[in-house]
């Protein structure tokens, strides 16, 4: 039983850094039809970023949460940054062209960021401070679920329950479901799509900015290739969900996470792939769109 | 109040209106008419800047608004109801009607006029919760007038509200736009095929034949024109 929970909680936890980078893929798409696959890349800059910072801090010997959040504010600030010049630099200039060309300079501009990071900073692997102290309280249950994996959880939780409130009651919020509706009609009542569009990069970056921080925390090293295989596994979880929706990105996260650590615990680590791509195979033969993606009906 | 001089737009190389005047003035019900793909819903897309005319003027209230943003033609006073009524389907009829008020901000004069469009459709009232795409035809295009109505415009450019509703819908939409007209001092650009409705309503007409103007009278006289008739009448 013990070891089944300490299964599910690392599942969880996949499962949140998952959804933290699939929610940039599926809100990117559901705004401008675009996979950016620059966005892994974005989630590793955010990574770097906390690791210069945290390693800046450490040395003025400040107390680790204060680390933590620093580090976590300048990715979030960076990737960002980052996020936003991708777009305008690659996508915006190719808005009306056919769909094959944006996607191209999506998969240049990772390849880009992928070099640019290993010749600005090493190919080899970096240690990455631990930023999540292990208090004495939680030792009883530290076997099966670690404070790291509590962290992500519970920051995971915060920043889907803001997300949520943002998209459903704020104005921007309106004009992003507005805009990824019906563009055209967002034009007319007044909307600056274009803002529009440069805000959603700028969220779905902070995103992945976050879930950079906290897993490199969590597995303790970094290199400019992890934003490629997080950044496949996201979204692979993002289609599975169905990609385009918000609930679906988080949905499909966590069954990606969960099968993931099943296979891992039950079968080897050896298959993990293996299981978390079949899932996919299956649920895109019986459910197309996802699980919560909206066939697509082509109105004549 | 507004005036489009010499217009010509394109599609790429494909030239799609010649040399478009036409003027609207302040208060009246204006119809531009014309067959399928005569160029009426480019001529409403390029007012509302959504194509951008390669050569022309489009003059509102003396103001050059060519190659302006869509977004400052909306807050200048220009809204459209687009062909095919584009309600946000996934929004309900309250968010829709919301998206209708984005660029204001006097958060009164939203709900005066969201009562007066409450009281105009009741229909929308009694769905506010719903999604917009669960909407009948006809009340998808009340939706559609009243999202542009709550931009609160001076010019309301109207395409094709009759598309795909059955005639007794139709008639009730046209007296709701004649309704707006008079008491909400709204000036109206209707683009229809239907030229037989929308010659009853208007007080102007313009004829579109293959993106060129090529007759405008009052409305009344282009009723009684035998070659309207024949042409777009079906008498």
């Amino acid at each position: 039983m013990e070891y089944f929970l300490e299964l599910v909680f690392s599942g969880l936890t996949r499962g949140s850094i998952y959804a933290l980078i699939a929610l940039g893929y599926t809100m990117v798409y559901g705004i401008i039809g675009l996979i950016n696959f620059a966005h892994g890349e974005i989630y590793m800059i955010g990574a770097f970023t906390a690791l210069i910072i945290a390693t800046v801090l450490n040395m003025y010997g400040l107390p680790l949460p204060a680390v933590l959040i620093l580090a976590a504010i300048a990715a979030i600030v960076w990737s960002a940054a980052y996020g936003f010049t991708v777009e305008r630099v690659a996508y915006r200039p190719l808005r009306g062209a056919p769909r094959l060309s944006p996607l191209i300079s999506a998969i240049g501009m990772s390849i880009f960021l992928q070099n640019y990071v290993m010749l600005a900073q090493t190919p080899n692997f970096l240690p990455f401070p631990t930023l999540i102290p292990e208090p004495a309280f939680l030792e009883p249950i530290a076997s099966m679920v670690g404070t790291t994996d509590l962290t992500i959880l519970l920051v995971t939780t915060v920043v889907m329950v803001l997300l949520t409130l943002l998209i459903k009651f704020t104005r921007t919020g309106k004009a992003m479901r507005a805009t990824s509706q019906d563009r055209t009609m967002a034009f007319l009542v007044g909307v600056n799509v274009d803002t529009v569009i440069s805000i959603t990069f700028v969220i779905g970056s902070s995103l992945a900015a976050i879930g950079g921080v906290l897993i490199a925390s969590h597995i303790g090293q970094i290199n400019f290739y992890i934003g490629f295989i997080a950044g496949i596994k996201a979204f692979t979880a993002a289609v599975l969900g169905g990609i385009g929706s918000i609930p679906g990105a988080v949905l499909g996260s966590f069954v990606l996470g969960l099968t993931e650590s099943f296979a891992t615990g039950y079968v080897s680590s050896a298959y993990e792939d293996v299981f978390a791509f079949s899932l996919l195979v299956l649920i895109l033969i019986f459910r197309p769109a996802g699980l919560l993606g909206k066939a697509s009906i082509e109105k004549v | 109040m507004l005036e489009l001089r010499h217009v010509d737009t394109y599609y790429g190389n494909i030239q799609a209106l010649y040399d478009i005047s036409l003027e609207i003035k302040t208060g009246e019900i204006i119809t531009l008419i014309g067959a399928n793909g005569a160029g009426k819903s480019t001529t409403l897309m390029s007012i509302s800047g959504i194509i951008v005319p390669r050569r022309g003027k489009i003059l509102f209230k003396g103001q050059d608004i060519l190659g302006m943003a869509p977004n400052t033609i909306v807050q200048l006073g220009i809204s459209q109801v687009p062909e095919g009524r584009h309600i946000f389907p996934a929004l309900s009829v309250a968010e829709n009607l919301d998206m209708g008020a984005f660029l204001r901000r006097d958060k009164k004069g939203i709900e005066e006029d969201r009562a007066y469009i409450y009281e105009l459709f009741p229909i929308l009232k009694q769905r506010r919760n719903q999604p917009g795409g669960n909407l009948s035809g006809g009340e998808q295009q009340m939706l559609a007038i009243s999202r542009a109505l709550m931009a609160r415009p001076q010019l309301l450019l109207l395409d094709e509200p009759s598309m795909g509703l059955a005639p007794l819908v139709t008639r009730q939409i046209f007296e709701i736009i004649k309704k707006i007209n008079k008491e909400q001092h709204t000036t109206i650009f209707l683009v229809e095929q239907n030229a037989n409705l929308a010659l009853q309503v208007a007080d102007r007409g313009y004829v579109l034949e293959n993106g060129r103007i090529t007759m405008q009278d009052k409305a009344e006289l282009l009723l009684a024109n035998t070659d309207i008739q024949r042409a777009y009448l079906g008498i």
